[in-house]
C-alpha cells in the first residue's frame, strides 16, 4: 500500500533524509509558492520546476521513476478539469492546472518521502500548528497502518460471502458494510482503551513529553538556501513569461 | 532479601459494568524472584486479575505491593514497581518510533532525555534489538514487537513482571527466544498464558482461573494434569 | 472534494489559510479543554478509523458503491470541537502521505470539510438529538455535511476562475446531491449498528443553551433565506461567484460523467451560484451560531 512505501522511504539515508525537517518544511513552502504563483506555466518554468525537484530526487536516493509516477495520482483529477477548461476556450488555465497540481504533489511527495511523518508533524507544531493536531497527526498515522490492514481484511472477507448475483441482496450487503464499519470502530475503540491502560502502566502523568527538535545547522541553511534560490530564480527568471 | 511477598492480593472482586462478576474473590501472593503461571480457559478472569494488581482497574479487596498499599496516593509509585506486558503489542508501542516508545516510561518519570536514551539503548540491547531504534513499530513482526515492548517496560527497572499472553503470534524459534530472555531476568514474574510449555518451562507454580475464582495452585506439571491444559491428555 | 495546489488563485487560497488558521486554533483549544491529554492518542486511533472506513464499499445498487466520509459519524461520536480535530488531522495526513488535497490549499479543505462540515453535521443533531427526530437529525446533519463541504469548494473554484460551466455545475452538483444522501444514510446505518453494540457510543450532546441555539439557528436559516432573495435581486455582486460559469455550450456535448445523459434543463448558472453562495453564507452563519450559543450558554452556566 501506498503509505507503507512512502513510510519505509522516509526511513531511509540521503543528503535530503538527513537534512532538519523544518528547513524542508520552509524549502517547500517557497516551491509551493512559486508554483502557485506563477502565472500560466510554460513549458520553461514546467521544464525549470521540474528540474529543481529532479535534482531533489537524485539527491533523496529515491526511485526517480517511482516518485514521479506515485505524484502522478493527481492527474485523472487535474486533466478533467484542464479538459473542461480547455473546451471552455481557457487553454492556457487547462496547461496550468495540471502542470501545478502535478509539481505541487510531487514536491509534497518528495519532502514526505525523506522525513519520518512524525518529524515533519513536530516541524509543523514548531512553526505554528496547534500541538493537538500534530499529536493527532502522529497517532493517526501510528494506526493507520494497523486499522487499514484490518479494513482490509474485511472488504476481502465481506467479498467472499456476498451473494453472486448482481443486484440481489444489495440492502444485505449494504447493511453488512454498515456492521462492517460498526465492527471497525469497535475494535478501535477497544485499541484505544489498551493504548491508554498501557500508557497508564507506564507512568504517564498527564501530558506527553516535549520532544525537542534539533537546532537547524550550516547544511541545513544551505540547503534551505539552495532550494529557495533554486525555485525563485525558475519564477522569476522563466516563470513570468 | 525479606520474606515479603512482592504482592499479596486478598479478596480480590471486579464486576463489569452490565453486573458480571468478573473475579469473585481471589487471594493471590507472589514471593520474591518467583515466576507464576496463571493458567484458565478465556474469559476467566486472568487479565482481570493483573489489571487490577497496578490499578488500572478498581475492584474490590486489597493489594499490596512490594508493601506498599495499593491505593489512589500509591498508584504512581506501584505503578513504578510493576512492569507489565500486555497482549496485544500494537497497544503497547504506541510511540512513532521504536527508541521512543522504549524511552516514554522514563521520560514521563522525569528523567532527562539523554539518560532516558541511553537507558532505552541498553534495554533494547538487553532484549537483543539494539539496532531497531530507529524503526517504525509497523515494521516489526510479532516476536520483535514483543521484545520492544519488553524492553520498554525493563528501561523502568520494575521489580515484578507481568506479560499477558505472551506466546501470542510467536513462532517456535520466537517462544524459545522469549523463554531465554524472560530465563534471565531477576525480576518475580506472573505469565498469563495459555502455553503449558511455556508455562513449565518458567514458572515454580501455576494457579488455575475458572469463572473469576482460582481453583487450583501447585506445580505447573501437576495443574496442567489436573484440569487436563494441555493438547495432549485426553 | 479535496482540491489539489494550483487550482486556487492566490488570493483564494491564502483567504482560506487565513480564515481556517484562527478556525482550527480556537476549535484545539476547545477540544484540549473537554478532552484529556491521555485521550490523544484515541483521537488518532478513531481519525485511522475513519481513514479505514473510508475503504469499506456500501453497495447502492447499479454496480456503483458509496463511501463514508465521517464528518458527521465522528460529530456525533466525539463532539464537534474534537471531531473537527480529527477530521484537520485526516485531511494532512491525506495532503501529505496521499497527496489527495494540496498543502497550500489545506486551508480550504480543512475549512470546507473539518469546520463548516463539522459544524453542520452537529447542528441538526445537537437541536433535535432525543426521541422520534433524532435518526432524521443524523442523516440531515451528514447530508449537510457533504453539501456544505462541496458548494465552499465550488464556490472557491469558481472564484479562483476556474471554469465550470452549466451543465458541469448541473451535474456536479446533482452528484453532490446524490453523495449527500449516501452519506446520510450511511451514516445513519453505522450508527445504528454502533448503538446495538453498546448504548453509550453515541453522545447525547450537552443541552445546555438549546433554546438559545435553536433561536439563532432560525435566524441564521432567515437570514440565508432573505439574503439569497436580496441577492437574486441584485446579481451583480454575485456575478464574479457565477462569472466563470457562464461559457458552457461546447463543453455540453462532450463532457462524460458516470450520469451521461443527465441534464438539468433551465438550471442557470445564476441561480446555482446564488444557491451556492446562499449555502455557504448559511453553512458560515451557522458555525459562528454554534460558537455564539456555546459562548452564551458558558456564560449563563458559569
Amino acid at each position: 500500500m501506498h503509505h507503507v512505501v512512502i513510510d519505509r522511504w522516509s526511513r531511509g539515508a540521503s543528503p535530503i533524509h538527513a537534512r532538519e525537517p523544518r528547513t524542508k518544511l520552509v524549502a517547500l513552502a517557497v516551491f509551493l509558492i512559486s508554483v502557485a504563483t506563477t502565472p500560466g506555466v510554460s513549458p520553461l518554468a514546467g521544464a525549470g520546476y521540474l528540474g529543481v525537484l529532479i535534482a531533489g530526487i537524485a539527491l533523496s536516493r529515491l526511485p526517480l521513476g517511482g516518485v514521479l509516477a506515485r505524484a502522478a495520482v493527481v492527474l485523472p483529477f487535474s486533466a478533467a478539469f484542464a479538459a473542461l477548461n480547455w473546451l471552455a476556450g481557457d487553454p492556457g488555465r487547462a496547461v496550468a492546472l495540471v502542470a501545478k497540481s502535478y509539481l505541487s504533489a510531487a514536491a509534497v511527495l518528495l519532502v514526505v518521502a525523506t522525513t519520518p511523518l512524525e518529524q515533519f508533524a513536530r516541524a509543523m507544531e514548531s512553526l505554528g500548528t496547534p500541538r493537538l493536531i500534530a499529536l493527532v497527526v502522529q497517532f493517526l498515522y501510528r494506526y493507520l497502518f494497523v486499522v487499514s490492514e484490518q479494513a482490509q481484511h474485511m472488504r476481502v472477507a465481506a467479498a467472499c460471502r456476498a451473494p453472486r448475483v448482481p443486484g440481489a441482496g444489495g440492502g444485505l450487503r449494504f447493511r453488512a458494510a454498515a456492521g462492517a464499519v460498526g465492527v471497525l470502530f469497535a475494535r478501535s475503540y477497544a485499541r484505544a482503551e489498551g493504548i491508554h491502560r498501557a500508557m497508564l502502566a507506564r507512568g504517564f502523568e498527564g501530558r506527553f513529553p516535549a520532544v525537542a527538535l534539533a537546532r537547524p545547522r550550516l547544511p541545513d541553511f544551505l540547503f534551505l538556501l539552495l532550494a529557495a534560490a533554486l525555485s525563485l530564480a525558475v519564477r522569476i527568471g522563466v516563470g513570468s513569461a | 532479601m525479606s520474606l515479603e511477598p512482592v504482592i499479596d492480593a486478598r479478596g480480590l472482586r471486579y464486576r463489569y459494568d452490565d453486573g458480571t462478576l468478573a473475579l469473585d474473590g481471589i487471594d493471590f501472593r507472589l514471593d520474591p524472584g518467583e515466576t507464576v503461571a496463571l493458567l484458565g480457559p478465556n474469559g476467566s478472569g486472568k487479565t482481570t486479575f493483573v489489571l487490577m494488581l497496578n490499578g488500572l482497574l478498581a475492584g474490590e479487596g486489597e493489594i499490596s505491593v512490594c508493601g506498599m498499599r495499593l491505593e489512589r496516593r500509591s498508584q504512581t509509585a506501584v505503578r513504578r514497581k510493576i512492569g507489565m506486558v500486555f497482549q496485544d503489542s500494537d497497544e503497547q508501542l504506541f510511540m512513532p518510533t521504536v527508541l521512543e516508545d522504549v524511552a516514554f516510561g522514563l521520560l514521563n518519570q522525569g528523567a532527562g532525555r539523554e539518560r532516558a536514551i541511553e537507558a532505552a539503548l541498553g534495554a533494547l540491547e538487553q532484549v537483543g534489538m539494539r539496532d531497531a531504534g530507529r524503526k517504525a513499530p509497523y515494521h516489526l513482526s510479532a516476536g520483535e514487537k514483543r521484545r520492544v515492548a519488553l524492553a520498554g517496560v525493563l528501561v523502568m527497572s520494575p521489580e515484578i513482571l507481568i506479560l499477558d499472553e505472551p506466546t501470542t503470534y510467536l513462532d517456535p524459534p520466537g517462544q524459545r527466544e522469549l523463554i531465554h530472555l524472560l530465563k534471565g531476568l531477576p525480576q518475580a514474574k506472573i505469565l498469563v498464558t495459555h502455553d503449558s510449555s511455556f508455562a513449565s518451562a518458567l514458572a515454580q507454580r501455576a494457579v488455575f482461573f475458572v469463572k473469576g475464582r482460582l481453583v487450583g495452585e501447585g506445580p505447573v506439571d501437576e495443574i496442567v494434569r489436573r484440569f487436563s491444559w494441555d493438547g495432549r491428555s485426553g | 472534494m479535496h482540491i489539489p495546489d494550483g487550482f486556487l488563485s492566490t488570493p483564494v487560497w491564502a483567504a482560506m489559510n487565513l480564515a481556517a488558521a484562527p478556525s482550527v486554533a480556537y476549535l484545539a483549544r476547545r477540544a484540549q479543554r473537554e478532552i484529556e491529554e491521555s485521550r490523544i492518542p484515541a483521537l488518532g486511533v478513531m481519525g485511522a478509523f475513519v481513514f479505514a472506513a473510508q475503504m469499506i464499499n456500501f453497495p447502492v445498487g447499479l454496480g456503483t458503491s458509496g463511501h463514508l466520509l465521517g464528518s458527521a459519524l465522528l460529530a456525533v461520536t466525539l463532539g464537534p470541537a474534537a471531531a473537527s480535530i480529527v477530521m484537520t488531522a485526516i485531511l494532512v495526513v491525506q495532503a501529505l502521505v496521499f497527496q489527495d488535497g494540496g498543502v497550500l490549499a489545506l486551508g480550504a479543505n480543512v475549512f470546507n470539510m473539518a469546520v463548516a462540515g463539522v459544524a453542520a453535521a452537529y447542528l441538526p443533531y445537537r437541536l433535535w438529538s432525543s426521541g422520534k427526530l433524532r435518526n432524521p437529525a443524523i442523516f440531515l446533519g451528514a447530508f449537510l455535511s457533504v453539501l456544505a463541504g462541496a458548494v465552499l469548494a465550488v464556490a472557491e473554484l469558481l472564484l479562483s476562475g476556474v471554469r465550470m460551466g452549466q451543465t458541469v455545475l448541473g451535474v456536479s452538483f446533482g452528484l453532490f446531491l446524490v453523495t449527500a444522501v449516501l452519506e446520510g444514510v450511511i451514516t445513519v446505518a453505522v450508527i445504528r449498528s454502533l448503538e446495538a453494540m453498546r448504548p453509550n457510543w453515541v453522545r447525547a450532546p450537552d443541552s445546555s443553551g438549546r433554546l438559545v441555539l435553536g433561536a439563532l439557528a432560525g435566524a441564521a436559516i432567515l437570514l440565508a433565506v432573505v439574503g439569497v432573495l436580496v441577492a437574486s435581486a441584485d446579481p451583480d455582486g454575485l456575478e464574479r461567484l457565477a462569472g466563470g460559469a457562464g461559457i458552457a455550450a461546447r463543453a455540453r456535448n462532450l463532457f462524460t460523467t458516470p450520469l451521461a445523459g443527465y441534464e438539468l434543463r433551465g438550471f442557470g448558472a445564476e441561480w446555482l451560484g446564488k444557491a451556492a453562495a446562499g449555502l455557504a453564507g448559511l453553512v458560515a452563519i451557522a458555525a459562528t451560531t454554534l460558537a455564539l450559543g456555546k459562548l452564551i450558554a458558558r456564560r449563563r452556566g458559569a
